[in-house]
Parts: C-alpha cells; structure tokens; sequence
C-alpha cells in the first residue's frame, strides 16, 4: 500500500514538472517569437496583427489559421503567392519568403501569432516545422 | 497691499502673452537674398527661399498632374514603390493615419512617388492605392521617368533614392515623409517609420495650417 501510493506520487510529480516544463518551453517560444515577429512581420501585418487594407491580410482569423496551420510555415520561408480567404475577404498579394529564418525560428513566431491577436491554439514545435516543410508545394 | 497684487497679477498676465507667441516652422534649403525695385524705384531686399520646382506626372488614374493640384495647399510627400517589403508598408501605415485625420479637409494633400519607374505604371498604383485604402484625389500616387522622379527627390525633397540590384526589392530610399507649405517650401522631413515622428509631423500640420502666410 505505502509502496502504492509512493508510486502515483511519483507520478504526479513527473506529471507536474513535465507541465511546468512544457510551459516554460511555451513562454520561451512566445517571448522569442514577439521578438521576430516585431522584426519580420510587423512592418505588414501590423502590431496587433490588424493587416495593412487589402496589401496585407490581418492574423485574427482563428478559422483560417488553424485549417491552414500546417501551411504556415510554408508561407513564411517560401512567400505566398496564391489568393487567400480571410475574414471571407480575398487577399492576393505576394507575400515574401524568409529563407534566411530557421525551423526554430519560424515555430517561434508561428506559436506567437497563433496565441496572439486572439487566437490561442497552444504549442508548434520545431520538429512539426521541419515535417511541415517537406510538404511544402 | 490689495493694489500690488493687482499691479502684479497684470504685470504676469502681460509677460504671459508675451511668451505664448505662435510657434513657427523653420524653412529648410538654400536662400537668397535678392534686391528688389518697387514701383517708386525704391530698394528692397527680398528672400528667396528654396522651392520645389513644377512637375508633370501622372497619377494612378492616369491624368497628367502638375503642381497646379497643389496649389494653396500643404502637402506631405514620400517616395516609395508598391513592391517594396521593407520600409514601405509601415510608412504608408503612418502616412495614413494622416490622412486619417486630415481627411476632406480642402488645405491638406498627401503625395507618394513611386521611384519604380519599370514596373509602376499608373494602374499598379491604381491597385495599390485602393488597396491601401485610399484612391481618392486627396492622395495623389504619381508615376514619371527615372531621371525626373529621382532628380526632384534627391535636388529638390532632398530624398536619397536608389536603383540597385543588390537590394532586397531593388531599389534604395529614405522613408522621409517632407513637409511642403502653401509656397512649395519645405518645412519639415520626419521618419516615416518612426510613430513619434510621425505624431511630431502631425502637430506640425496643425501649426503650419494656422499660420497666416
């Protein structure tokens, strides 16, 4: 019984720094990916992610950017140049590529924008990056 | 007793006024003085101030502008292409929110240049315009020859631009958003993509539009 209960206190603790753990990564790819998106996105999309008219979409489509989440990442290391349905709005400006930004660094700022502007679709790691690249049309 | 605080109240109220004289905008470029006869053939010394000279260009709807659209307005202008990814889009962000406050208002006029002369033409800044949100004819895009376009920026609005391949987007320029008065003088250049400066150009409008010329 001791030995029991030892056990799933065990557990509870694995389970409860794996959280605090796994929160930690999440603050850190939320504060890195601000910084980069100040940088490289800002300029267009604007500091409350509100778009620039109809040159540049704004990010507050929650909808679009969770059925296209494994797109996003294409979209910023390759550009965009395809019409897009925002907001039921369509937007069919070129959008650049970063080829210069890393795995690591494209997971940063997509976890930022996709918990930001009020969207708050959790975690995106860099390994999902590196995954979702290959598919990349 | 009573008395001298009278004296001293109005002696205040009196040096008060006296500081809150208008405020006045320098005027930026090279002068002259010249000499002047008036009808009676009396001498007078006159200044000659820097102005930006006429132009002809057309506009995003294709329609030859002078400066005659200018005329007995203050204007803002840029240089700028559509293409371009870099300063661009959060000088015309700024530059809007000008326009934002000034909009419809008969004294104020806002002036982009595009300095990509290939590829520009009239109907690109035709789109650009209305998908920036603002084709109206208080927001003049105007399309000219490279060595038109570039020669007004950099002798006259005192604007560097570049043509160069190694660049991001292939050209080169200052985000300088320069302020013209009612006689084509400049009166002010300020950071495009800075929102303080561009705050400072708009209380700067405010005090040029009250000026009596």
């Amino acid at each position: 019984m001791v030995v029991y209960t030892f056990f799933l206190t065990a557990i509870a603790i694995v389970i409860n720094a794996c959280q605090s753990a796994s929160e930690i990564e999440m603050a850190k790819y939320l504060s890195n990916g601000k910084d980069i998106y100040i940088a490289r996105c800002q300029n267009c999309h604007g500091a409350n992610g509100e778009g620039l008219g109809e040159l540049a979409p704004p990010l507050t489509d929650t909808v679009f950017l969770k059925v296209n989440k494994q797109k996003l990442a294409c979209y910023i290391k390759n550009g965009a140049n395809e019409p897009m349905q925002i907001h039921g709005k369509t937007y069919q400006e070129k959008m650049p590529a970063f080829k210069d930004l890393h795995d690591i660094d494209i997971a940063q700022v997509l976890v930022y924008v996709t918990n930001s502007f009020g969207n708050q679709q959790g975690m995106y790691t860099y390994e999902q990056v590196a995954k979702d690249l290959q598919n990349c049309k | 007793m009573k008395k001298i605080i009278l004296y001293a109240a109005f002696g205040m109220l009196l040096f008060g006024a006296a500081c809150t004289q208008e405020k006045k905008l320098p005027i930026y470029g090279d002068r002259e003085a010249k000499i002047t006869k008036d009808a009676n053939g009396n001498e007078k010394i006159d200044t000659v101030y820097k102005t930006i000279p006429n132009f002809k260009f057309l506009n995003q709807d294709s329609v030859e502008v002078t400066q005659d659209a200018f005329n007995n307005k203050i204007y803002v202008a840029d240089f700028f292409f559509t293409s371009c990814t870099t300063i661009c889009p959060v000088m015309h962000r700024n530059m809007k929110t000008i326009y934002d406050k000034y909009k419809g208002n008969q004294n104020v006029m806002f002036l982009s240049h595009t300095i990509d002369f290939k590829y520009d033409k009239p109907s690109v800044l035709k789109k650009y315009a209305q998908k920036l949100g603002v084709d109206v004819s208080q927001w003049q895009f105007l399309y000219g020859d490279k060595a038109a376009v570039y020669g007004l920026a950099e002798k006259d609005y005192l604007v560097a631009v570049q043509e160069d391949n190694a660049a991001t987007d292939g050209y080169v320029h200052q985000g300088w958003l320069v302020l013209v008065d009612k006689h084509k003088r400049i009166r002010g250049a300020y950071d495009g993509t800075k929102t303080e400066e561009v705050e400072k150009l708009k209380s700067d409008m405010d005090i040029l539009l009250a000026e009596k010329d």
